[in-house]
């Protein structure tokens, strides 16, 4: 009996080595490797666990904070309704516009003062100067100059949005290998073939990363530029919900925020993995 | 120009290098130099370091102007950059960003994109032709760069010290590759190189460069292909190295004031 145990206990030990055939490693492998993926959900679960206990037995008042299944059916109400979806879509739109306005600006003048010697000598400083007044602080003035319709909220985005793309770009293509650019040079090629095939791959990871860092502003000032005043969007909606002490949709509407905040990362970090995806930092 | 594969290269060009001066500011980098190269011939360049022979290389390619003198290629001066003359670098110099063929088409017109597919397969590389840059060894870069340089089937090839990186085994493969190559397509081939033994194995004559003049030509005789542990070739790149370390350099390193070194100061020789 003894010995059938000891060599149960040592086929455990041998099952545990990768290599070891048998039921027994298989599925300690697979419990690790679920082990490790639910790990890093265990302590927001176990938060968002004690939050629901505490609003349901009354020591957390719902005023103060409404219970995450009260948030997830205000959202379910909205989205039933379909205000959601216009909040949203306003929202983004804002934005998205806000990011192709400045965003567009930022790279074609990144490119202009990264590229030519006299556009540099000529604008980089002054937009350097601009960039160090924080767009917040233009809030009275860009009030008196737009009004409060969308072009001031439009503008607020993109001037914000502007600068870490222009500064991204400028410095992505003036650091572009010169020996790359003389090679190119030597082998026959035009200029505008050295610029598609050198100047601009060479520029395009620091382009994309101020890519990111606007992307993460956008999200930002489209927040605050809401609070100004506005008639719709996610700003609108949960500002609304405070003036009528509706706690679950303010939070809807923060969380509305976060997630819109993620998926455009992830967005920029497919770009950046489809785009570099020939760049041994990015490789598997 | 035809490609390297399609047909016979036209040959090599004939360089004269007359009375050529360098210099940047003070710095006086070749003052007179002369040398001529007949069509087809390998000429090996060696000297100390700052001697001034990436220089002369970067002159004949026409990425610099000569202070002085002139560069004749096929008796027309050299005038920037030349669509018959191709460069093999220190380092390979690859774009990160295209895939190995892409590289090696670089510059190559569209209809002419299967050539590079041939000259990859030349160099050993033919099954690697949808590989990133980044995955490849450095010898494995060279040899792309090798091949790009011979898809648009030059007339000249300069070559600035490229194996210089490389480990001696990668470093003897690669001789016999360039070797092949230049036998095979006969283009005129101008190598730059610290490596004494490289130029003997490679070259059809090797050149000193010495304040800024030609201070040696040597013929090298030996057979083709060359073997590296034959004592008539020891015995030609034991007289080229002497000859080489055999004047000190122009700025000898102060005495070092630690034991075992010897006490006249060391000299460098690359």
């Amino acid at each position: 009996m003894t010995g059938a145990v000891r060599e149960l206990q040592a086929g455990a030990v041998l099952a545990a080595t990768p290599d070891a055939p048998g039921a027994l490693a298989a599925v300690q492998r697979l419990a690790a490797q679920a082990g490790r993926r639910l790990l890093p959900w265990l302590v927001p679960l176990l938060l968002v666990a004690v939050w629901q206990a505490a609003s349901a037995r009354g020591w957390l008042s719902t005023r103060v904070l409404p219970a995450p299944l009260d948030v997830l059916q205000a959202a379910w109400t909205l989205a039933e309704s379909g205000e959601l979806w216009t909040h949203v879509k306003v929202s983004a739109v804002r934005a998205l516009s806000g990011l192709a306005i400045g965003g567009g600006l930022g790279l074609l003048l990144g490119l202009l003062t990264g590229s030519l010697r006299w556009a540099e000598t000529l604008l980089d400083s002054t937009i350097q100067m601009v960039r160090n007044i924080p767009a917040l602080a233009l809030i009275p003035l860009v009030i008196l100059w737009f009004g409060i319709d969308e072009s001031a909220k439009l503008f607020l985005i993109a001037v914000s949005v502007f600068f870490p793309i222009y500064l991204n770009t400028y410095h992505g293509i003036r650091n572009v290998d010169p020996g790359l650019v003389e090679m190119g040079r030597t082998y026959g090629l035009t200029r505008w073939q050295l610029y598609r095939d050198i100047i601009l791959p060479g520029a395009l990871s620091s382009i994309l990363v101020g890519l990111r860092f606007s992307l993460g502003l956008m999200w930002v000032i489209l927040i605050v530029a809401e609070t100004i005043s506005a008639q719709s969007g996610i700003g609108y909606l949960t500002m609304n919900a405070r003036e009528f002490l509706q706690t679950d949709i303010v939070l809807v509407g923060i969380l509305l925020y976060a997630l819109l905040g993620k998926l455009a990362d992830v967005f920029a970090k497919v770009l950046e993995r489809w785009w570099l995806r020939w760049h041994p930092g990015y490789q598997a | 120009m035809t490609s390297i594969s399609s047909s016979p290269s036209p040959g090599g060009v004939r360089l004269q290098v007359r009375g050529v001066d360098k210099h940047y500011g003070a710095r006086h980098v070749l003052r007179h130099a002369d040398l001529d190269i007949e069509p087809g011939e390998f000429v090996a360049i060696v000297g100390r370091s700052g001697c001034g022979k990436s220089t002369l290389l970067r002159l004949v390619a026409g990425l610099e102007a000569a202070s002085g003198g002139s560069i004749r290629i096929d008796g027309q001066d050299v005038q920037g950059l030349s669509a018959d003359t191709r460069i093999m670098f220190q380092d390979a110099r690859l774009l990160p960003w295209k895939r190995v063929a892409d590289n090696v088409a670089l510059g190559l017109p569209p209809g002419q994109r299967g050539a590079a597919a041939e000259v990859l397969a030349r160099v050993g590389l033919g099954d690697r032709l949808a590989e990133w840059p980044a995955r490849l060894s450095g010898g494995q870069r060279q040899r792309v760069a090798l091949a790009r340089a011979l898809v648009h089937g030059p007339r000249l090839l300069l070559l600035d010290e490229p194996l210089g990186a490389l480990d001696a085994l990668t470093r003897i493969e690669m001789h016999r590759l360039i070797e092949g190559l230049w036998q095979a397509s006969g283009f005129t081939a101008l190598l730059v190189t610290h490596d004494v033994q490289e130029a003997v194995a490679l070259a059809d004559r090797v050149v000193l460069i010495e304040d800024g003049q030609i201070a040696l030509d040597q013929r090298i005789d030996l057979p083709r292909p060359r073997v590296h542990g034959d004592a008539a070739f020891a015995a030609l790149e034991k007289r080229i190295l002497d000859r080489v370390l055999q004047k000190p350099g122009a700025e000898p390193t102060p005495e070092p004031h630690w034991p075992g070194v010897p006490a006249h100061g060391l000299r460098w020789a690359i």
